[in-house]
């Protein structure tokens, strides 16, 4: 086949590779919800489901923990990463500020959870630094700082993730705008830099942060893994009460799961849709507020706060995952000393044998993953380059689909067609799994740089008569390849972050860090919770490491 | 009648000075012009009077206007207003909002607002231009709203960092008169920077010379 025609086709199968198998996850998760699953004898359809879903006791107060704790960690996150970019903007050094926050992205969002729940719980570090001397306490207090009912250890330990995540989008965002002309412009005429930031440059690179913010609202009111550490238990949030059932000895609960799933698509679909009629409201609002060219205001106070606040999450992530490191070779470390008594080093010879396979699947799904994401998406932009009208082919919105949707909703349904296919537990069903989150966010990190590329170049060696594979292999890789590695290492650490789909699509039979850490995390001793958690950490970490030191190439100027 | 006036300025990046010992008055109504080559640091000296110049250089010397020392106060309390090579419209805003953007606060009544950024963009000729989006102009309206946007913020003195230089020829000569007519009316002390002969011509006041060889000198 000619390369052209290779390259056309590329969107198709990219599109293809998941968009069919999510939509009939989807059928497949609905069905039950109506009652049809014949495997389990469910013949017809009914609402039975959705009545004894409605009727369980907790019923009401996981729905509404689940939109609290969820639209509450996106809101405080947003605030935390505009107002630390505001902030930053006015500042020389603040650029640079943001770059350090870059880590905490590479670190999957339950290694994360484990390591703050070390410094927050009550015989957690920041109580044991606090006593005996200024609490007076000799046993850790019994308040519940996680799993409060409120759900506030969840809201922090999703923003402790997420606001690091949208600071570094708008940043990426910022360069598409000229932002600091802009900024001078308004500073000239009055505006202080706070205000100016908020009405000069937030409205510019919105429509860039849209896509993450959302994302962002779909994952906070659907996560399961924090959930499942930092969470209430007793009612959880709907997507753990969903996993719970589905893991269920008894089947019959598959069906209220089911119910319970896509009332959770419901209400991420409905969440989405109630944000883009506010965020119009807010736009006409703000238009108005602009065009009254007041000039006073306390937004630069708020800033600063916000500010305050991102160092405040960067030191937690830090002492996060110092906390899990040293509980990771700690032999004795009792209450309410803020050090180990004792060190074993030994701890990690013993354990090795019991991390090392997992750690192999985590690293051989990741690899796989990150590579066919790779492939697929080069093969995408190759396309969107022969394509005679300008833009990526509007079927390619599809690819942002994943995350907007939330995982329990369709990863049931599609365990059941794995199951009826016999590729459950199979390490290709756990990587195609994988290359549904994988392929979107590789695709979002390589496209611009991408796109940016001097046409030239490729004109220039394909004149030369190099052929195009040539033109790819020799000409256009090695100048990006450090866009490139880059977003191969943003693709293994969300690779190897995934808890959900690694354990539908794995059926339990694909262990890798991700799980065993989350599942260690209910009970396990914190001087093992503490190695998983911190190998998790450390192997996306190495990734990010790896690019970094690829050299990079520059076109000449 | 506010003058701009700066004493005994010295910009230097590392060891290499760029400006040195500058002593300058410019009365109000009056333009004083920079010339010199790319790179010489007269972009850098506007960024410096207006606030905006980069902690890399080391900067010293008083910036006034009138009797008022702005030199320690941030950007956004010397009102002193800027025009770059691009118009720098705000593409998230209508040339309407543009302008009530700049609009000073002062002016709280909506209607009086309005009529406020009507009467700018007739003064403009782009009388009924409120409601379109800046790409959609040409690109002589788009720096006659740039001009119109700073006058409506009620600066105190004018900087001009080559507001002409990216447009056509044509339509320089007649953004130029536009330009200095509108400033020069509302008895601005401006300080033009350009490497443009025709500018400084247009802009008949001293003009002041940056060397390639060595530092300014007032």
């Amino acid at each position: 086949m000619r390369t052209g025609r290779l390259f056309a086709a590329a969107p198709v199968v990219t599109v293809a590779t998941f968009a069919l198998p999510i939509a009939a996850g989807f059928v497949g998760t609905l069905a039950p919800a109506f009652g049809y699953l014949p495997a389990i004898g469910g013949h017809e359809f009914s609402l039975s489901p959705w009545r004894e879903l409605v009727a369980w006791p907790g019923f009401a107060s996981s729905v509404r923990l689940t939109l609290v704790t969820g639209v509450a960690a996106t809101l405080i996150s947003a605030l935390f990463a505009f107002g630390f970019c505001a902030w930053a903007a006015g500042r020389a050094w603040g650029p640079r500020a943001a770059a350090w926050l870059a880590p905490i992205l590479a670190t999957p969002h339950s290694a994360f959870a484990i390591g703050l729940a070390f410094v927050i719980a009550p015989s957690g570090w920041i109580v044991r630094a606090l006593s005996p001397w200024l609490t007076g306490f000799d046993v850790p207090p019994d308040v519940a700082t996680i799993g409060d009912p409120s759900g506030a250890a969840l809201v922090l330990g999703m923003v402790v993730k997420e606001a690091p995540y949208l600071v570094l989008m708008t940043t990426a965002a910022l360069a598409q705008v000229r932002a600091n002309e802009h900024l001078a412009v308004a500073r000239s005429m009055g505006y202080g830099p706070t205000e100016a930031w908020v009405r000069v440059v937030l409205p510019q690179v919105w429509p860039q942060v849209r896509l993450p913010f959302l994302a962002v609202l779909a994952y906070s009111l659907s996560v399961v893994d924090v959930a499942l550490i930092l969470g209430p238990s007793n009612p959880p949030t709907l997507a753990v009460l969903a996993v719970r059932w589905f893991g269920d000895p008894d089947l019959r609960l598959w069906f209220p799961a089911a119910a319970a799933a896509s009332l959770q698509l419901v209400i991420v679909a409905a969440s989405i849709g109630a944000w883009i009629a506010l965020e119009r409201m807010i736009a006409r609002a703000g238009r108005r507020i602009v065009e009254a060219g007041r000039r006073a205001s306390t937004l630069s106070t708020l800033s600063s706060l916000a500010a305050a606040g991102v160092a405040i999450i960067g030191a937690l992530a830090v002492a996060a995952m110092t906390g899990m490191a040293i509980w990771s070779v700690a032999s004795q470390w009792r209450f309410p000393s803020a050090w180990p008594g004792a060190f074993a080093f030994d701890n990690w010879s013993r354990r090795i044998a019991d991390i090392a396979s997992p750690a192999a699947n985590t690293i051989v799904v990741a690899a796989i993953a990150t590579l066919c994401a790779l492939a697929l998406a080069v093969a995408c932009l190759e396309a969107e380059e022969r394509r005679r009208r300008a833009g990526p082919p509007p079927a390619l919105a599809l690819l942002y689909l994943p995350l907007l949707v939330p995982q329990v909703a369709f990863l049931f349904g599609a365990q059941v067609l794995l199951v009826r296919a016999g590729l459950d537990g199979a390490v290709a069903a756990v990587v195609w799994a994988h290359l549904i989150y994988v392929l979107p966010y590789l695709f979002l990190s390589l496209a611009d740089p991408w796109r940016a590329l001097d046409p030239r170049y490729a004109r220039t060696a394909a004149s030369l008569g190099a052929s195009e594979w040539r033109v790819l292999f020799a000409v256009k890789l090695p100048i990006l390849v450090r866009p490139v590695a880059i977003a191969c290492a943003v693709a293994f650490a969300v690779s190897v972050g995934l808890y959900l789909p690694t354990l539908f699509a794995g059926n339990g039979l694909v262990p890798t860090l991700t799980t065993e850490a989350v599942t260690l995390s209910a009970g396990a001793d914190r001087r093992i919770i503490g190695a998983w958690a911190l190998m998790q950490a450390l192997v996306p970490l190495a990734a990010y490491l790896a690019a970094v030191l690829v050299p990079g190439r520059r076109p000449a100027r | 009648m506010t003058a701009l006036a700066l004493d005994g300025v010295r910009i230097a990046l590392g060891d290499r000075a760029l400006v040195d010992g500058l002593d300058l008055t410019i009365d109000a109504g009056r333009c004083v012009t920079l010339m010199g080559p790319s790179g010489c640091g007269k972009s850098t000296l506007l960024a410096f009077v207006a606030g905006f110049i980069d902690p890399a250089f080391e900067a010293r010397g008083r910036v006034r206007v009138g009797d008022d020392d702005v030199t320690a106060c941030p950007p956004q309390r010397r009102r002193i207003g800027i025009l770059f090579q691009d118009d720098l419209l705000f593409p998230h805003l209508t040339v309407g909002g543009n302008l009530a953007f700049a609009l000073h606060e002062r002016v709280r009544d909506r209607e009086e607002r309005r009529a406020r950024v009507e009467a700018a963009l007739r003064e403009a000729d782009l009388a009924g231009f409120a409601s379109r989006h800046p790409a959609t102009l040409s690109g002589g309206q788009r720096a006659r709203v740039a001009l119109m946007r700073t006058l409506l913020a009620e600066p105190r003195a004018l900087l001009l960092d080559e507001p002409f230089g990216k447009l056509d020829a044509p339509l320089r000569d007649e953004v130029r008169r536009f330009v200095f007519d509108h400033a020069l009316e509302r008895a601005l002390p401006i300080l033009l920077v350009t490497h443009d002969e025709a500018d400084a011509l247009a802009a008949g006041g001293p003009v002041l010379r940056f060397g390639a060889a060595g530092p300014l000198h007032g």
